[in-house]
């Protein structure tokens, strides 16, 4: 009988009293831990944990912000654009700019576009040859960079090297190709460059001042390898239907919040530093005439007025004024305008 | 030898002779992961510091009036993991309330240490460890500088990994010893220069 006592006790002292120590440890700690996030409660703004939900929490930094917490907060605390999630893309976007109730339509992506057209091996006046550190940010610091231009791409691939994504590529000239398809738009590039060459553009936006130079015309056409600089003569600035183009310090730039994409500033740049991606792709417009009702406000809008007729009158559009920006059609209340 | 001498001994240790990171090789990761750029890796041993200080002290008392109470020294390592964790996510409470620039700046890499295995080893290390003597074992506040001491310690290798990696940034190495491959080595090569502490007599 005594010995069944003291068995029993000593089966409890070896597995009970270490069970019943931890377990309340633990019972201990939770409690504690219950309490004080209740008493320490710190109150989060919803949205952010909702955008926290809504990232790839991949902490990958591509948008700047010390993880995705911290692009979260950024969001919501300092309106900090939705579109900055590299690998989340536009889908994340989306649904961030859901959260934040803002119209996702806004949130077109941007990508990076160098806006300078000369730094390949053949295409580039030098003013020395450059042996040393392979980076754009150490040879500028001798004697302005070792191109004529001191405003142009030195060609020793910055902006190659920051690039998380492969996007930019060097083809056989030496030159910098940015793969759309791969460009997230992070900005790293845009860091990287010690020229502040790279823009980051709206991807539907595809025409581009490739000259960044803010030297005088005889001066910029003098130094640049590729003989296409931005002179700033204006007439850009004068032929652009919608008021998009600023010159300053000489130096041609396109507001990519008005610029309707028609390439018509590619056409009349006297020194071709205007890049149209879309040149000779544009289709043009096309009344269907059983829907045109006459009302004349494609031939109001169109900026290079190619569209002719009479109030109530079936309109015509001349197909050789036609620069194709598309603008009639989004217009047309009857949708009677067709690009052909 | 006074409290101070004691103090002192107790300092080199951690710091260099017995340096958690170079001799004892704990807390590697964070050693590799965190020490791309000074100020991270600040932040980081600072928290290392910190966690390490609070863990010695709690510890110690679980240690002292729990586990030797009964006689459960087998349950040491689940009973200190479980008192850290909890210690480290109330702190992190804590400081997020009343002292959101502190949280700023450490809070990130507070969920980190957590169960970071330097912090667990230098609780564990405490129960064992005895004043230069040989004979007295560590007592509450021992244990807590100790803690304190083994922080600066991993806080300073941290640093130094820091700064030369920031400066190896800047090398033209070749391609495939980029990154990881070229930490791994300078890991090597500053725990051989540890290795010289070994056999300091104090």
């Amino acid at each position: 009988m005594f010995y069944i006592i003291l068995e029993t006790t000593s089966t409890f002292s070896t597995i009970g009293i270490p069970v019943l120590i931890i377990s309340s440890l633990g019972l201990l700690f939770g409690l504690i831990l219950a309490i004080a996030s209740k008493v320490f409660e710190v109150k989060i703004d919803p949205r952010v944990e909702a955008v926290i939900e809504a990232l790839p929490g991949a902490n990958c930094g591509a948008c700047g912000a010390a993880g995705c917490a911290g692009y979260a907060e950024r969001v919501v605390n300092e309106g900090e654009a939705a579109n900055k999630c590299a690998p989340g893309g536009p889908a994340v976007a989306a649904l961030i700019a859901k959260i934040m109730g803002q119209d996702a339509s806004a949130m077109t992506q941007k990508v990076a576009v160098i806006h300078c057209s000369s730094g390949g091996k053949d295409n580039t006046k030098w003013k020395y040859y450059y042996q040393g550190v392979d980076s754009c940010k150490a040879a500028v610091n001798i004697a302005g960079g070792p191109n004529s231009c001191s405003w142009g791409c030195m060609g020793l691939n910055d902006c190659q090297k920051a690039c998380m994504f492969d996007a930019i590529s060097i083809d056989e000239n030496g030159m910098r190709v940015i793969d759309f398809n791969k460009c997230t738009g992070c900005g790293a590039c845009v860091k990287a460059c010690p020229r502040k060459l790279i823009m980051l553009v709206p991807i539907n936006r595809n025409v581009y001042i490739k000259c960044s130079s803010k030297e005088k015309g005889p001066d910029a056409k003098a130094v640049c390898g590729t003989s296409r600089p931005c002179i700033g003569c204006g007439i850009c600035s004068r032929k652009c239907p919608v008021q998009a183009i600023t010159v300053e310090n000489n130096l041609a730039r396109i507001d990519y919040d008005k610029c309707i994409n028609c390439g018509l500033c590619a056409t009349v740049c006297p020194t071709k530093a205007i890049q149209d991606l879309l040149a000779g792709m544009r289709k043009k417009a096309d009344i269907n005439p059983e829907l045109c009702i006459g009302c004349t406000i494609c031939a109001k809008v169109c900026p290079v007025t190619a569209i002719s007729g009479e109030l109530k009158q079936l309109h015509v559009v001349d197909k050789d004024i036609c620069i194709g920006c598309e603008r009639c059609v989004s217009k047309c209340p009857k949708k009677a305008i067709e690009m052909v | 030898m006074g409290y101070f001498g004691e103090l002192f001994v107790m300092a080199m240790t951690a710091i260099f002779i017995q340096n958690f990171v170079l001799s004892r090789f704990l807390g590697l990761c964070p050693y590799l992961g965190v020490s791309k750029k000074l100020d991270s890796a600040l932040g980081m041993g600072m928290a290392v510091i910190f966690v390490m200080t609070l863990a010695s002290a709690i510890t110690f008392l679980i240690n002292k009036y729990l586990l030797l109470q009964f006689g459960l020294m087998y349950l040491q390592t689940i009973a200190f993991i479980l008192t850290i964790a909890a210690l480290v996510q109330f702190v992190e409470m804590v400081i997020q309330k009343n002292a959101p620039a502190l949280y700023k700046s450490l809070g990130v890499f507070l969920p980190l240490i957590t169960t970071n295995c330097a912090v667990l080893g230098v609780a564990i290390i405490n129960t064992t460890a005895f004043r230069s003597d040989g004979i007295t074992p560590y007592n509450f506040l021992d244990s807590t500088l100790n803690g304190f001491f083994s922080g600066v310690g991993f806080t300073f290798v941290l640093l130094a990994m820091a700064g030369i990696r920031q400066r190896l940034e800047k090398v033209d190495l070749p391609k495939s010893m980029r990154g990881m491959p070229i930490a791994l080595v300078l890991a090597g090569i500053m725990a051989l220069a540890f290795y010289g502490f070994m056999g300091f007599k104090i």
